[in-house]
C-alpha cells in the first residue's frame, strides 16, 4: 500500500461534479504535481486532502489511516498557499513557530526549530522582520518554513509560485524541490504551469473536467500523452490533419505528400501532433517524412529561432537552434520540413493507439 | 494645479467657519471673564461636585454604550461576514445600519418613550400580557442604563458599518493556514484574527465613545434635565435660563474637548502599539 492513497474520490458542489472518481497512490517521499487548466478540480482535490473540503465519496488514507473524518488540524499536513497567507501581525520567527506554539512545544525547542528552518530556507537573521518587510519570494519561503516546522507527514503546495515574477519562480521551484528531496517529504503540488510541473515532479497528474486524464513521469506525459487533451495541454503541439490511405500498412496522405507511419491504424482520418522541436527545417538525412509548406514568420530569440509556417493548410511552429553560419529563412519563402515518424503523436479520435 | 486647490475651498471654508473658529472661540472663552480679562476661574469652577459627577456619568454612559455597541455590533458583523448567514441578509442589514446609525435626537427619544416609557407600548404589553412590570423590576428609561440602551440604537449600527469591511479583510487563507498548523478556532482568534482587527476595533471604540460623549439632542429630548450628563449641563449654561453662565459653558465644552482629546490620545498610542506590523 502507498503512503498516501486517494481512492474513488468524488466532490460535487450542488449538482456540479467537480472531481470524478479520482484515484492516486503516492509513495513516501514522492513529489507529485496536479496539473490542469483552471476549474479542472486540482485545487479541490488538494483541499480535500487538507481537510478544507469534505469529499462527497471516496477515501484518503495517509500512512494507512483514513483521514476523511479528521479536521485539518488533526491531519498533520503542511500547506503553502498561493497568497503566502503569512500572519501579518507576527514576525518571521513567530510565523514559523506558530504551529509549534499551538502544539505546546517548549520555547527552547521552538527557538531551535525556527533557527533550523530559517537556515533551511536561507533567511537567517530575518527573525524579527514582519511579512510586509519581505519580498514575495521571501514571504513564500517563510510560508514553506512555517509549513515544514511542524514536521508534517505530507506537504501540500497550492500554486505557491503563481504570484511571483518569472525569475523568482524558477529559482524558488528549484529550491522547493531541493528542500523536498533533502527532507524526503511526500508532496502534492498544484499548478497550471506545465513547465513547473514537468521540471520538478517525480510524477505528474494531468487533470481535465474533474478527471485524472493521465498519470505518469514528466518524460512520459510529454512524449507519450494518452489523450488528445494531454497532448494539447502539455507543451506546444502542432496539429496537422492527415488522410489514411491504407490502414494495414499505416500509409497516410498529408497535403500532396504521402508517408508511412509503419504501424496499423484504426480510423480513416487522424490528426498528427508534432512538437516544435521534432520538426526540422529542410530535408534531414535520417528523417523520412517530408512535408511541404511556406515560412510565415521568423522570430529570432537568441539561442533559438522560432519559425511559424503553414504546412498542409495548418499553421505550425518549429524551433531551431541558432547557428552563426546559417542565417534564418526569410518569411514568404517555400520550404520543406521533415519529421521522424517516431516523433509523431497520432491522435485518432479520443485516444492514440 | 490651481483648479485642484479650488476644489478644496468649499469644505475648508466650512471647516474653518463652523469647526475651527468656534472651537478656538470656546477655548479662548474658557479662559476669559465675560468682560474679556484672562482667568482660570471658569476652568476651576469645573471642579465642583455636580459638574465632576456630570462628567463622570457622561464618561460612564459613553464607555458603556461604546463597549456594548462594539460587542453587539461585532457579533452581528461577524455573523454576516464569517458566520455563513444567507447572503441576502447582508445588504438590507448594512442599509438599515446606515439609516439607524444616523437616527438620533427627538425622533429616537420619542420612539423609545413610546415603546419603553412608563406607558410605552412594549412596557404595557409586557405588563398586561405577560405580567412583567419592567419598571417594577427597577428599569427606568430616564436613567444611566436607559440612556445607554437608547444610545445603543445608533452605536450598534455604527459599529456594524465600520467593522464589516475590516472583517471582510480577514483572509480565508489565514484561518486555513492556522487551522492546518494545528490551531483551534479560539487559538486562531486569539493569536491572529483579533490582533489583526485590534486597530480597527480600537478606532471604532474611540469613535463610538466620542459619538456618545457628544450626543446632546437625544439625551435632552429623552430626559430633559433629569439626568445630568455634561452636554445637558452645558446646554443649561448657554440656552439662557437662570443658570446662564456662558463662560462656564465654554469651560464645560473645553473640558469635553480635553476628555475627547485624552481618549483619542490613548487610542493613538494603543493603535501605534497594535499595528507595528503594518506599513
Amino acid at each position: 500500500m502507498s503512503f498516501l492513497e486517494i481512492e474513488h474520490l468524488e466532490k460535487s458542489f450542488g449538482s456540479v461534479r467537480v472531481v470524478k472518481d479520482f484515484n492516486l497512490p503516492i509513495e513516501k517521499g514522492e513529489f507529485v504535481s496536479l496539473l490542469g487548466p483552471s476549474g479542472c478540480g486540482k485545487t479541490t482535490v488538494l483541499r480535500m486532502v487538507a481537510g478544507f473540503e469534505t469529499p462527497s465519496t471516496g477515501s484518503i488514507r495517509i500512512d494507512g489511516r483514513d483521514v476523511v473524518s479528521l479536521r485539518p488540524n488533526q491531519r498533520n499536513i503542511g500547506m503553502v498557499f498561493q497568497s503566502y497567507a503569512l500572519f501579518p501581525n507576527l514576525t518571521v520567527a513567530q510565523n514559523v513557530a506558530f504551529g509549534l506554539k499551538v502544539k505546546g512545544v517548549k520555547v527552547a525547542d521552538r527557538t531551535a526549530r525556527v533557527a533550523e528552518m530559517l537556515r533551511l530556507i536561507g533567511l537567517e537573521g530575518y527573525d524579527d522582520r514582519y511579512p510586509f518587510q519581505l519580498s514575495g519570494g521571501q514571504q513564500q519561503r517563510v510560508a514553506l518554513a512555517r509549513a515544514l516546522a511542524v514536521q508534517p507527514q505530507v506537504l501540500l503546495l497550492d500554486e505557491p509560485l503563481s504570484a511571483l515574477d518569472a525569475k523568482i519562480r524558477v529559482s524558488l521551484r528549484e529550491e522547493i524541490r531541493d528542500i523536498q528531496r533533502r527532507l524526503a517529504i511526500t508532496t502534492i503540488f498544484v499548478t497550471h504551469d506545465q513547465e513547473e510541473a514537468l521540471s520538478i515532479s517525480d510524477r505528474v497528474v494531468v487533470m481535465n473536467g474533474g478527471v485524472a486524464e493521465q498519470v505518469g513521469q514528466p518524460f512520459e506525459i510529454y512524449n507519450r500523452p494518452s489523450t488528445r487533451f494531454v497532448a494539447e495541454f502539455v507543451g506546444t503541439l502542432n496539429l496537422i490533419e492527415a488522410r489514411v490511405l491504407d490502414r494495414d500498412s499505416g500509409r497516410i496522405g498529408i497535403g500532396s505528400r504521402e508517408a508511412s507511419l509503419g504501424r496499423p491504424l484504426t480510423s480513416d482520418r487522424l490528426t498528427l501532433g508534432i512538437r516544435p522541436e521534432a520538426l526540422t527545417l529542410g530535408r534531414a538525412a535520417d528523417r523520412d517524412m517530408v512535408l511541404e509548406g511556406r515560412i510565415d514568420d521568423v522570430h529570432f530569440l537568441g539561442s533559438v529561432i522560432r519559425i511559424q509556417a503553414t504546412v498542409a493548410g495548418e499553421r505550425v511552429m518549429l524551433d531551431t537552434f541558432n547557428r552563426p553560419g546559417t542565417p534564418p529563412p526569410a518569411p514568404g519563402q517555400a520550404a520543406e520540413f521533415s519529421v521522424h515518424p517516431e516523433d509523431l503523436l497520432v491522435l485518432e479520435g479520443e485516444r492514440s493507439p | 494645479m490651481p483648479l485642484a486647490w479650488l476644489g478644496m475651498v468649499p469644505f475648508t471654508l466650512f471647516a474653518v467657519l463652523f469647526l475651527i473658529l468656534p472651537t478656538m472661540n470656546i477655548v479662548v472663552g474658557a479662559f476669559q471673564t465675560p468682560d474679556g480679562t484672562p482667568t482660570f476661574r471658569n476652568v476651576l469652577n469645573l471642579f465642583q461636585p455636580s459638574i465632576l459627577s456630570a462628567y463622570w456619568i457622561s464618561i460612564r454612559i459613553s464607555v458603556a454604550s461604546a463597549l456594548a455597541g462594539c460587542l453587539i455590533g461585532f457579533a452581528m458583523a461577524a455573523a454576516i461576514t464569517l458566520g455563513g448567514l444567507p447572503q441576502w441578509i447582508r445588504g438590507p442589514l448594512l442599509t438599515f445600519s446606515g439609516v439607524a446609525s444616523n437616527f438620533a435626537g427627538v425622533p429616537l427619544a420619542f420612539a423609545f418613550l413610546a415603546t419603553l416609557g412608563r406607558l410605552g407600548l412594549v412596557t404595557v404589553i409586557l405588563k398586561d400580557w405577560f405580567g412583567i412590570n419592567i419598571y417594577g423590576l427597577g428599569f427606568n428609561l430616564l436613567s444611566f442604563w436607559g440612556l445607554t440602551l437608547v444610545y445603543l440604537f445608533f452605536q450598534i449600527p455604527l459599529m456594524i458599518l465600520i467593522i464589516t469591511p475590516a472583517l471582510d479583510g480577514l483572509k480565508k487563507e489565514w484561518r486555513e493556514a492556522a487551522e492546518i498548523l494545528g490551531a483551534s478556532g479560539p487559538q486562531y482568534w486569539r493569536m491572529v484574527a483579533l490582533p489583526i482587527l485590534l486597530p480597527s476595533l480600537l478606532g471604532t471604540f474611540a469613535l463610538l465613545f466620542a459619538n456618545a460623549f457628544g450626543a446632546v439632542a437625544t439625551a435632552y429630548a429623552l430626559t430633559g434635565s433629569s439626568l445630568s450628563i455634561v452636554p445637558i449641563v452645558l446646554f443649561a449654561q448657554i440656552r439662557g435660563d437662570v443658570l446662564q453662565d456662558p463662560h462656564l459653558g465654554y469651560a464645560l465644552a473645553f473640558g469635553m474637548i480635553v476628555v475627547t482629546g485624552i481618549a483619542n490620545g490613548i487610542y493613538v498610542w494603543l493603535r501605534a502599539r497594535t499595528e507595528r506590523w503594518t506599513r
